[in-house]
Parts: structure tokens; sequence; C-alpha cells
């Protein structure tokens, strides 16, 4: 009887949203797959020759395998989670010396008639292990160095594992759980500092090769960023000490006087005349912060002195240290070069086929650059242009809408639990979510550099559907036995 | 359980996040996929190839039906440039026995696009043409190991009779003029150069097809667009009927070999041309093919100018051959009667003017005066009407009526001809004497030498027999054409028409008759067949250049005539040496289809002799 009423109320409690977000978008992903596999000798979209008869057979067995695991009581994903991700850490660690060599990765278990890989399991397991972490009593990493440090390294135990297993996509899919870092009280500087050496770094070698003031226009644009970067966190971060005005008056000034020294034809150095603004601006700071002794301006100056620091580092490494073909593929990822031929020619089919979609695309099995296999790994890692050529602007924005109410939905349901558990596990799903949506969609229309990663749900492959289908059934589990924590 | 707050906020930093995402992708999204129509055409491009099946060109037959002109296979090897990866150049040079250099050289006047305008790395490039099937055969078993490159299957035109080059023309790729100046022509299409492949174009070259082939990443044909459905048929070219006797066109021709001049044959009737030889002339097979080039040089260099087609832009003097066309004005200007007579004393003179004659009766009527040829009667003619100022007020009023009546017989201006380039002649009008000797400050005998076609006057071989034609018709004259039949297409009417001339026609019978007695007993008894009755008038023109040209037009049979000829031989003396044997072997030939037996030797004299070496033209 009360197994009867639990199931009931088990039933009741699942979040169906998410469910139906997640049944769509698979049963899209092998409609696509039959598209993208699709030649002129075709098969049956159901044979198990081709990739999506071979797909539907993982899909069959990842809804027992979802069904398994809302049948396990929740509590003992909390019981078992560090055994689980132990366990496949050494997993992890076997596949190292025993998976075959398949295009220099070695990643790969064969069992049999399928081979999986292990990094994508390495997911829910990480995930388990952190919410593990999170939960115990009085855990905070928000001043705290010590358990800033374990998290850190349930993190990066796996990312080093799969570095080793030379499958640099997958291994970067788990920093993505810093967001997780984040909403559990690591300063938000960290992300910033990350988002802030990425931008530099970008811009600095992208507009490398035009000039203002004398510099690269890269840096010119860097010095104007850090300007007002430095403003606005005297602005706001550091709002109670009322200094960014005299900084921005400085600024002002001095801008003026640069302007009416090149009315006089004399040739200002950018460098020189940034450097020297920056540097009075963080002097008046110095003195601002033995006022005050702030962490607040120490963090403010330290910011921009950092930036500073880190540009003449990129301009460095990048034009002594880099050889001319690393030098090359870091330009051709930022769009700088083009390479049709190499690099480039992935982005650029993948771009063709997306584009020559238009409006409605092309028609179901109508794609010509899909089918004639323009775009290479069209039914893994860029079924996405399959999409995009097929069913055209209406497809693509679908999809992506899709993704983005999956994550969101996610993301509530996170907040809704009542343990720090279940939101931290939570969490690590949308991550997980957010970094592959993010890279693979951004890779396949140009707009990252290549990283090989799948996009859930769509791409051909039994493991990432499994691990996916593992994160989002734990994690639906976990959400439907809320009440039950509730009412203890 | 315990819950921060103020951490609580950082979900919306979070979503925030991932709606920028979303928001930026879908930005980009619409810029490729709506805004922006360069990746349809890549993407067609990646995946169509555009094959341009060529029709084959229409056949040319002569007016028995006899195959002249007909398609021989050929082979191009085309390149998409974008696809031309790294290959071995060595081996590709070897198997097609070219040097690398010339290799090179392909590859730079493909890409420079002053040369081939419509270059594209995406399209179809022309780097090699006429492969012979040898050649073709070599390179299709190595074509995988050039990626981008594939043969194109064209066609060249072959010859079964050696002959009528300046009349059948050629073909060649087409340049980039053609290309600017008509959208149907593409780089590396052919279309014809001189003669019927010029002028019948549009009909021979009937209309490009394409084929739509889908071809995938590595280059491989995986089949056709939609099966074909999209795909547009050739449509293959006209074939022409020549009203030209291929046979008595070659004949023509070996009359005329070692000489330079022209023979012009028409059928009076139908103003069919029957024959049209230009000499010397030229193999038209040495205009097919990879030598083409060379050998078109070789004949622009030559110093007989063998392209120049004389029967067609030739300009002359006529000589006698002149003399019944100004019978024919003077008869209808009423100048002169049949009854009425000139004298001649071995010429013409007046007014301290002498025009040499040679001996023969005196005083002498119209009809004698043709028979004999006798210079002092159309210059008394010539100089009665111009000078005659109670008729026409001035004498070059009187000269503008006397054009006019040789424009009406076709001369001064292109007959019409069905080819491209026609001459003119030349027939001056009075304003052009005004210009020269100033107005009024000229009389007949200033200009006297026009009255026995020499002078300002020049006409075309095609002229001259025009003019015999329209004697044998008697007074009309239908356009001279080349071709007999379009298939399947109504012939141009302005070919067909009859044209009449300011004359009357009674008057044209007197100078048939005129002509008969030249043939009978004047300066054309060489012309005298034993079955035919042969009407002719001889010419021999003084010209600047070397020995006089000689000359003959006659027509046969004198009732009902078949055929009208014109005969030109450059430097070759009297017109009764040369033009009146070479003119009546051509009538005998056409009409009996054979030489008398008595007439052999003559028919051997003119095969065998040689008139190029006094021609004008010295040797280097």
């Amino acid at each position: 009887m009360e197994s009867q009423s639990t199931k009931q109320s088990l039933i009741r409690n699942l979040d169906w949203t998410t469910i139906i977000l997640y049944a769509t978008m698979i049963i899209a992903g092998v409609i696509s797959i039959y598209a993208a596999s699709y030649d002129y000798d075709n098969a049956s979209m159901f044979s198990f020759d081709e990739f999506s008869g071979k797909q539907i057979r993982w899909i069959g067995l990842s809804f027992i395998l979802g069904l398994v695991i809302l049948l396990i009581d929740s509590r003992l994903y909390e019981t078992y989670a560090y055994p689980i991700y132990i366990g496949m850490i050494l997993l992890l660690i076997i596949t190292i010396f025993i998976a075959p060599n398949i295009k220099g990765s070695h990643s790969w278990i064969v069992l049999g008639p399928m081979s999986l890989q292990p990094a994508e399991f390495a997911k829910f397991a990480t995930a388990l292990a952190l919410a593990k972490l999170f939960n115990a009593y009085n855990f905070t990493i928000k001043g705290n160095n010590q358990n800033f440090f374990k998290a850190i390294t349930i993190i990066f135990i796996p990312i080093v594992l799969i570095l080793a297993q030379n499958e640099t996509g997958s291994a970067l899919v788990y920093l993505s759980l810093f967001f997780v870092l984040y909403r559990e009280g690591m300063s938000g500087l960290i992300l910033f500092a990350a988002l802030l050496a990425i931008v530099i770094f970008v811009v600095a070698i992208k507009f490398s090769e035009t000039i203002i003031l004398g510099i690269p226009s890269g840096e010119f644009y860097i010095y104007i960023l850090l300007i007002a970067i430095m403003n606005l966190m005297l602005a706001f971060y550091c709002k109670k000490y009322n200094i960014a005005r005299q900084i921005t008056i400085c600024i002002t000034i001095s801008a003026i006087i640069i302007y009416i020294l090149t009315l006089f034809n004399l040739k200002i150095n950018g460098t020189i005349y940034f450097i020297s603004a920056i540097a009075i601006s963080i002097l008046y700071c110095l003195f601002e912060l033995f006022k005050y002794k702030s962490n607040k301006i120490l963090i403010t100056i330290a910011t921009i002195i950092l930036s500073i620091s880190f540009l003449f580092s990129v301009n460095y490494v990048f034009d002594n240290v880099l050889e001319p073909h690393q030098q090359q593929r870091i330009k051709v990822a930022l769009g700088i070069e083009e390479d049709l031929r190499g690099a480039g020619y992935n982005v650029n089919q993948s771009k063709i086929a997306i584009g020559s979609g238009g409006f409605a695309g092309k028609g179901f099995l109508n794609g010509t650059q899909t089918k004639l296999k323009y775009v290479p790994e069209q039914h893994t890692d860029f079924i996405f242009c399959t999409i995009g050529e097929e069913e055209g602007f209406i497809g693509t924005s679908i999809v992506t809408m899709l993704f983005l109410a999956l994550i969101l939905r996610i993301i509530k349901i996170a907040e809704r639990q009542p343990t720090t558990f279940g939101r931290v596990y939570s969490y690590c799903v949308a991550c997980y979510l957010i970094f592959h949506f993010c890279i693979n969609i951004g890779m396949v229309i140009g707009l990252c550099p290549v990283i090989g990663i799948p996009l859930p749900f769509f791409s051909y492959g039994g493991s990432s559907l499994w691990g996916f289908t593992i994160l989002l059934f734990i994690l639906l589990r976990i959400d439907a036995s809320r009440r039950y924590h509730l009412s203890h | 359980m315990r819950k921060d707050y103020n951490l609580e906020k950082r979900k919306y930093v979070i979503c925030g996040f991932i709606i920028a995402i979303a928001v930026i992708y879908i930005i980009r999204l619409y810029s490729l996929q709506i805004d922006n129509d360069k990746y349809k055409e890549y993407a067609d491009s990646n995946a169509f190839l555009k094959k341009t099946i060529y029709p084959s060109r229409g056949l040319i037959y002569d007016r028995n039906g006899e195959l002249i002109v007909y398609n021989q296979p050929a082979y191009d090897i085309m390149i998409i440039p974008r696809d031309v990866q790294d290959f071995d150049t060595i081996d590709f040079c070897r198997t097609l026995e070219i040097q690398p250099n010339e290799l090179k050289k392909r590859f730079r006047d493909m890409k420079n696009r002053s040369i081939n305008p419509g270059y594209s790395s995406y399209t179809p490039q022309r780097l090699i043409s006429h492969l012979s099937v040898e050649d073709y055969g070599k390179l299709q078993e190595k074509l995988y190991r050039y990626p981008g490159f594939f043969i194109q299957k064209r066609i060249l035109r072959e010859y079964n009779h050696h002959a009528a080059a300046n009349v059948l023309g050629n073909i060649r790729e087409v340049n980039s003029t053609d290309i600017k100046n008509n959208d149907y022509y593409q780089p590396g299409d052919y279309c014809g150069d001189l003669g019927v492949e010029k002028s019948y174009e549009k009909y021979l070259r009937g209309k490009k097809g394409i084929e739509i082939l889908i071809r995938d990443a590595r280059g491989r044909i995986q089949g056709r667009y939609e099966n074909g459905a999209k795909d547009i048929a050739p449509i293959s070219g006209k074939d022409l009927k020549l009203s030209i006797d291929i046979e008595l066109q070659k004949y023509a021709e070996s009359l005329m070999s070692n000489k330079i001049g022209a023979v012009v044959a028409i059928e009076p009737s139908t103003g069919e041309i029957l024959a049209f030889v230009s000499s010397p002339t030229y193999d038209p097979s040495l205009l097919v093919g990879r030598n083409r080039g060379k050998n078109y040089k070789e004949l622009t260099k030559n110093k007989y100018k063998p392209l120049f087609d004389r029967a067609l832009m030739g300009a002359y003097p006529p000589g006698s051959t002149f003399k019944p066309g100004q019978g024919l004005i003077l008869l209808q200007e009423n100048i002169i009667s049949l009854g009425s007579s000139y004298p001649c004393y071995n010429g013409y003179i007046s007014g301290g003017l002498r025009v040499g004659c040679h001996g023969h009766s005196s005083p002498i009527a119209l009809k004698p005066a043709l028979e004999t040829s006798c210079n002092a009667y159309f210059c008394w003619g010539f100089k009665a009407m111009i000078d005659k100022k109670s008729k026409y007020g001035s004498s070059a009023k009187a000269f503008e009526v006397w054009k006019n009546h040789l424009v009406s017989m076709g001369f001064g201006y292109p007959l019409g001809i069905d080819l491209n380039s026609e001459g003119r002649g030349f027939i001056p009008n009075a304003k052009w004497y005004n210009s020269v000797y100033g107005e009024n400050r000229w009389s007949a005998n200033t200009i006297i030498s026009v009255s026995i076609g020499q002078g300002e006057i020049l006409a075309t071989p095609l002229q001259i027999a025009n003019l015999c034609a329209t004697i044998a018709n008697g007074g009309w004259f239908i356009t001279p054409h080349i071709v007999k039949e379009i298939s399947d297409t109504i012939m141009p009417e302005d070919l067909l028409k009859k044209r009449g001339t300011t004359i009357d026609s009674n008057h044209y019978n007197a100078v048939a008759e005129g002509m008969r007695m030249a043939v009978t007993g004047g300066t054309c008894k060489r012309a005298n067949l034993k079955d035919i009755e042969v009407c002719g008038k001889t010419g021999t023109a003084q010209n600047p250049r070397g020995r006089d040209h000689s000359a003959f037009m006659g027509f046969a049979p004198y009732k009902n005539p078949k055929i009208a000829v014109c005969v030109y031989v450059e430097n070759a003396g009297f017109g009764a040496t040369y033009g009146v044997p070479i003119g009546s072997l051509i009538i005998e030939k056409y009409l009996t289809d054979s030489i008398s037996n008595e007439r052999k030797s003559m028919e051997l004299q003119m095969l065998k002799s040689n008139t190029i070496i006094n021609s004008g033209v010295t040797k280097h």
C-alpha cells in the first residue's frame, strides 16, 4: 500500500515540463541524425545499420535507465555520492590505459558491440560529489580557502584525467562547474577576472593589425575598457569612498591635453599616454587606500594592474613564444585569418550549410550540404548544421529556445530544492548543459573556437545520451522527493 | 536548513548570462540564415556542378545533298580552380606531352581576367582544349589523381571536301569581345568565323543545354539533381544546304590554282551561287583543332592573303565586262539606238584625248561593239550622254542619272549576300568628281575611262557575276546567296525576292545578243561550245600593279540560262587568255558534267598555268 502511494506521489511530483522538453529534444535529435546520415542510397530511419536506428536503440535503453533511476530512493544518491565519484575516478584512470587509440584519444571503453566514454558518466558522479561536499553541515566556501580548495579538487581530478585521455573538449566541460561555485558563494571576482582575461586575450590578438595612436588598436580598446572598468568599479563597487569622480576628472583632463598636443603635430605614443594616465589614477587610489584601508580599493587597483600585466604577457607570449603555426591556429580560431582548407574548413562548411537554409529551410531530407557530406561530423558534433540547413531559421531558433527553456527550468528546479545537495546537484546539471550548448552551437555558427563536444540529446552517440539522461533523471528523482524532505 | 538570500540573487546572473548567449546566437543565426544570401550561393556551388551540354552544330551540305562539313568529338580539359589541389605537374605534362612552362602559362592566362573575363574559382574553366582521342584516353585513366579536373566533350568540324574554305568559314573559340557583346557566349564556347559559319552562326550553333549534377564533398558525382528535372536539354543546330555545287566549286578552284583572283557562278533564275572561289585558297581543315592558332597565323602572314575573300570583298576595275551595262544605260537613256553607230579608227579621239582600240570595221553599232569590245563606241556613247546638257542640264546631273542606273544593277553598294563583310566596289558620284576637279570643271572626257570600266570604277566579282545574271534573266535578279535551305526554317524573304533594275527589259535582249555574238565571232570565241549557246564578254583591265587583269563574264544557255559566271584573274593579261577559257570550262562542266575531248588541252593548260608569278606581289 505504502509503495503504491509512493509511486503515485512520485508520478505526481515528477517535473513533467523537464521530461517533455527532454523527450522533444531526443525525438528531434533522432530525426536530425536520420537526416544527417541520409544520402542517396537511403535506408529506413529505423534500420539498425543507420545511425538513426542505432540511436533509437540507445534511446530505448536510456528510457529503461531513466526508469531505474526514478525507482531508486533519492537518498541513496546522497549516501553513495563519494563511492560513486571514487569509482568513476578509478574508471577514468583505467580507461587511460585500456582504451584503444581512436584518433589520438584514449577515452573509449569497448564492451562487446558498444563503446562507452567514461568521461560522460563522470559528469554525474562529479556533480553528486560536489553536491555532497556542499551539503555538509555549515559548509561554506565563502572566505574559507580550505573548503574552496576541496571543491576545486573535486572538479579538477576528472579534468586532469580526461585531459590525459586526450579529450580536451570533454575536460573543459567541467570548468563550467565554477558557475556552481559562484552560486554557492565563490567570489564573483574570479568569474569576472576569467571573463576579463578572455576579453583581453581575444581583443589583443584579434585587433593587432590596425594601429590607433601609434599602438595596435586591440591594445587601444583594452586601455579604454580598463579605464572604464576602473571608473565603474570605483563608482559602484567602492561607492562609499566617492573617488570615482576625481579619477574621471584626471583622465578627462589628460585626454584634453593629449588632444591639444596632437593639434600641434606632436605624436604621442598611446602606451605612454594610457600607462601614465592609469598610473596617476592608481597613485591617487593608493593614497585613498591608505586613508580608508579598504579591500575594495585594493581589489580595484589589483584588477587594473593585473590586467595590464596580462595584456603585456599575452602580446609577448603570442609574438615571441608561440610558433608561427600555433599563432596561425589561434588567428584562424578568432576569425582573423581564413583557412578554408585546414582548420577553417569545418566551420566554413558548417556556416554555408546553416546559412543556405534560409528562413524555412530546404525541407526534411532535402539538405544538399548535409547529404553530400560537406559538413564533417555532421551526425555528431555538427548535427546543428543539419537542422539549420533543412529546417532553417525556424528550426535553429526553436532548438536554441528549447535549450534555453530546459536550462532555465533546471535553474528553477535548483532554486526550489530544500537541500543544499539538491540545489548544488541541479546547478551542476544546468552548468554542464550551458557549457555544451554555448560551445557546440557557438562553434557551429562560427562564434567559438572548434572544441569537439556534442550537442546534448541531438548528437549521435550513446555515451553522451546516457550521461545526460542519468544527470537529468537523478535530478528529477531528487526533485520529486523534495516534499518528503520538507515534511521531515 | 539555511538559505542565503544574498547568494540566491546570483541565479539572476547565471540566468542573465545564458539568456544573453541565446539572444546572441539567435541574432547570429538571423544574420547567417536570413540576412545573407551568399551562403546559399556557396552551397549551390558546393553541391551542384552545372555542366554545359553542347549541342551538335548544324551540318553543311551542298546543293545536291552532298555532306561537306560534319562534326567530330574533341575533348577539353576543364578545371574548377577552387577544387584543384597540388598535383604532379610533371606527370601531367608528360601525359599530354606539353612543356611545364606552357602549363604554367595556361594557368596564368586562365586566371587573367583581361584574357578570360568570366574567370571564377567556383565555376568550370577551360585549361587545355582540343585533346586528341589518344590523349583523352591516356588522361582519363589518371584523372582520379587530379581532383578538380574533368574532361568536357566538345565538337570540332571535319571536312569531307577540302574546298570552299572562304564560303564555309570555320569555328573558333570566342574572345572577350564576343562574350561582352553577346550573353549567349561563355569563355571556351565556339563561334563561327568567316563564311556561312559566321553569317549563319545563330542557326548552326543551336542552343546549349545544362546538366545539373550533384557533387559530394570529395568531388564525386552522386547523380543528377532531381533526376534531371531541372536540366535543360540542348537543341541541335540547324543543318544548312548550300546552293554551292561542291564538285563545280572544286573544279573552279583547281582551274584557279596558281592564280590570284575569283570565280563566281550564279544560277540566274534563283540567285543561288553555284561556285564562289577566291584564289589562292586554303584547306578549311587547317583551321580546326589545336593547330588552328598556328595555322591561322601563317595564313594571315601569307603574302597572297588567302584569308581575303576576293570574290566577296575584292574591288577590281571591271574593264570591258562593264560594257554591257554601259550599253543598257545608253539604250535606256535613248542616247543610242540599236541602229545608230559610232566611228572607231583604232580608238576614241576627242579633244586631244585618245583611248586606244583594236582593228575592226567602222562605224560600228551596239551589238558588234559588244562583239568586238570596241572602246570607242562606249566612249562616244558616254560622252554623248554626259555632255548632253540639253537633256540633263549639266554633266554632273547626267552623271548622277548614269550612276543611279548602275546602282540599280547592283553596283556601288553591297548586294546583300548572306555572308558577312561583303565589299561594295566603288562607283563615284558627281559630288565626288566635284571635289576632285571642282564644280563644273569636268565633263565626259575628264572621266572618259569609266565608260569602259576603268578609272575610278571598281566592282566585286560578285557584282560582275550579278550583272551577268541580270542580263541572262532579261532585267531582274535575285540577291545572290550561298544558302539554299535551312532545315526546318523558312529562308529569309530578302534572299528570294526578285529585284528589278531601272532598265527596261527589252534592252537586255539586245545586249545578250551582243554577248552571244562575242562568243560566236568576237573576243570570246574560245568559249564557243558545240552544243551549248554561250554568251559572254571579256574584260582586260589595266591596273597600276603589273600586267592587266584578265576577266570574263558569261552565261549559258543563251535561251533559258542556267548559269552565269564571272572569272577574274589578276595580272593574267587579255580576258580571252584566261578569263574566257576558265569561264567556259566552268559553264561546260556545270551544264554537261564533263569536258569535251577537243577542249581537254585547254583544260589542261588552265590547270597547269601559273599567273601568280606575274602578280604585283613580289617574293621576298
